[in-house]
């Protein structure tokens, strides 16, 4: 065993030394290789982070929302939808929510902008997140004038501002007394934006939402397990983002392992020929060039994960900021919290590590069987 | 000190580092599991249906509720052109509940 383990290392010296000869091509090969992983794992850690925050964070979400659609959009939903609701079997309660967008014309912001039923201040009061805190520079105790729809302006006494732990779901968020929001907007006391519904067994959620088409075939309603299933899906391999990080990635690793497949450098070459007319074995030469990739292949992995793992979670995903942020001028400053899949590492691994080691050794094995004389002379 | 001994240490230092992130990982779902389930406290309070991810449109703000056709019905011939709505995949999986564009 010892002695084994001896030879192992004498290689990796050996090989070690034979790539340091060839130090700037090395050092590029293994910067871009660690790029791809890091690029590659920081798309992997944000999408699973943010899937299961969302996950987590949304299993409380309405169990089913009912809109009314008209003309082919969502249009805000009459009161006597809410008798029509109550009376289907299995319903437990029936609430009609307002919300709303609000355009912030001083600093070009979107709020989402609520009035929820327990409000718990009087009017003219108003509760705002983090984000809009932030962006418009007031904080709790301070006035912030918003405009009616007909162009008046009221100023609201900040009484709360959401903890900045909340961003995630509150960051752009305005709340206010249910006679604000319908003061705001000019909304009839007869309308609500949509209607949230809780069933009383959660098996039947899908046949209470069948009923609601029936009964009322202008409405679309949402579950619970449609909300959740969005956040599995708009992140998905196949989304934008996804798509464009990993395609270029895929190309980029394909080259390199490509240049490494199809042939060995003159150099490489003749250095094979000499091992083998100094008296090393086919298997010693694969042994090296195993190892060679080995060390490129293993190092960059690590090294990418560990910086893709720095970059999403303590930075927090720096480097996706301006992507995600758009041309939004509220944006959320939240830190996900780090859940990571070790299924996907290793997935990482087999797709990266292992190929770009099978592609060292089959040109290096096509060099050892031949005559060392003519590998020497080519 | 022998090449291969570098190299043993770099990648041991680098495998301590990774088992280092998953407890790392461990302890921050732990230790952030209150603020988890004060956003959902929150999500059930004020009955929320999305994330707050994206804030430049409608339907990448409330990306659960939007229809297929949001980003193209505000007029005809409109084209999708904010960039959030590049970045996330649509909602195909939830497309029996919406209305066909055909």
């Amino acid at each position: 065993m010892h002695t084994w383990i001896e030879k192992q290392r004498n290689i990796i010296d050996f090989t070690l030394s034979s790539l340091s000869r060839r130090k700037g091509k090395n050092i590029a090969l293994l910067l871009v290789y660690t790029l791809l992983v890091f690029l590659l794992a920081s798309v992997m850690f944000f999408t699973y982070a943010l899937k299961r925050e969302a996950a987590l964070t949304l299993r409380d979400a309405p169990e089913i929302v009912v809109q009314r659609m008209a003309q082919g959009r969502h249009e805000p939903i009459p009161r006597k939808y809410l008798e029509v609701l109550k009376k289907i079997k299995g319903v437990n309660s029936v609430r009609g929510r307002l919300w709303g967008y609000y355009f912030d014309s001083v600093i070009g912001a979107n709020y989402t902008i609520m009035a929820p039923e327990d409000f718990p201040y009087a009017e003219g009061d108003i509760t705002i997140g983090s984000g809009v805190s932030r962006a418009r520079l007031v904080d709790q105790d301070d006035t912030i004038p918003l405009h009616t729809y007909d162009g008046t302006s009221i100023p609201f006494h900040v009484r709360e501002v959401f903890s900045s732990e909340s961003e995630l779901v509150s960051s752009d968020l305005l709340l206010v007394s249910e006679a604000d929001y319908r003061k705001l907007f000019g909304t009839s006391k007869d309308l609500f934006t949509d209607i949230t519904l809780k069933v009383r067994n959660a098996k039947e959620i899908s046949t209470v939402a069948e009923k609601i088409v029936m009964l009322l075939p202008d409405t679309r309603p949402i579950t619970k397990r449609e909300i959740l299933r969005t956040y599995e899906s708009i992140f998905d391999w196949r989304s934008g983002i996804m798509v464009a990080i990993l395609t270029g990635a895929v190309l980029a690793f394909i080259i390199v392992s490509w240049d490494k497949a199809s042939g060995l450098s003159v150099d490489e070459k003749k250095e094979i020929g000499i091992l083998k007319a100094v008296g090393w074995e086919i298997s010693d030469i694969l042994l090296m060039k195993f190892w060679e990739g080995a060390v490129i292949s293993l190092s960059s992995f690590l090294t990418g994960i560990l910086l893709a793992y720095v970059h999403v979670f303590f930075t927090p995903a720096i480097l996706f900021k301006p992507v995600l942020k758009g041309w939004s001028v509220l944006y959320p400053e939240f830190r996900l919290v780090p859940f990571i899949d070790p299924y996907q590492i290793a997935t990482l691994f087999f797709l990266t590590v292992v190929p770009y080691t099978v592609a060292t050794i089959v040109p290096s094995w096509h060099a050892a069987i031949i005559d060392p004389d003519s590998v020497m002379r080519s | 000190m022998r090449k291969s001994s570098f190299l043993f240490v770099y990648l041991a230092a680098c495998s301590l580092l990774l088992a280092a992130a998953f407890a790392h990982a461990q302890y921050q779902q732990n230790r952030r599991s209150p603020e988890l389930r004060e956003n959902g406290e929150l999500v059930r309070t004020l009955e929320l249906t999305d994330l707050c991810l994206f804030t430049e449109a409608r339907y990448t703000r409330h990306p659960s509720l939007a229809d297929f056709d949001a980003p193209f019905q505000d007029h005809p011939c409109s084209l999708e052109h904010f960039p959030s709505g590049s970045l996330i995949m649509p909602n195909w999986r939830n497309a029996e509940n919406h209305a066909h564009m055909d």
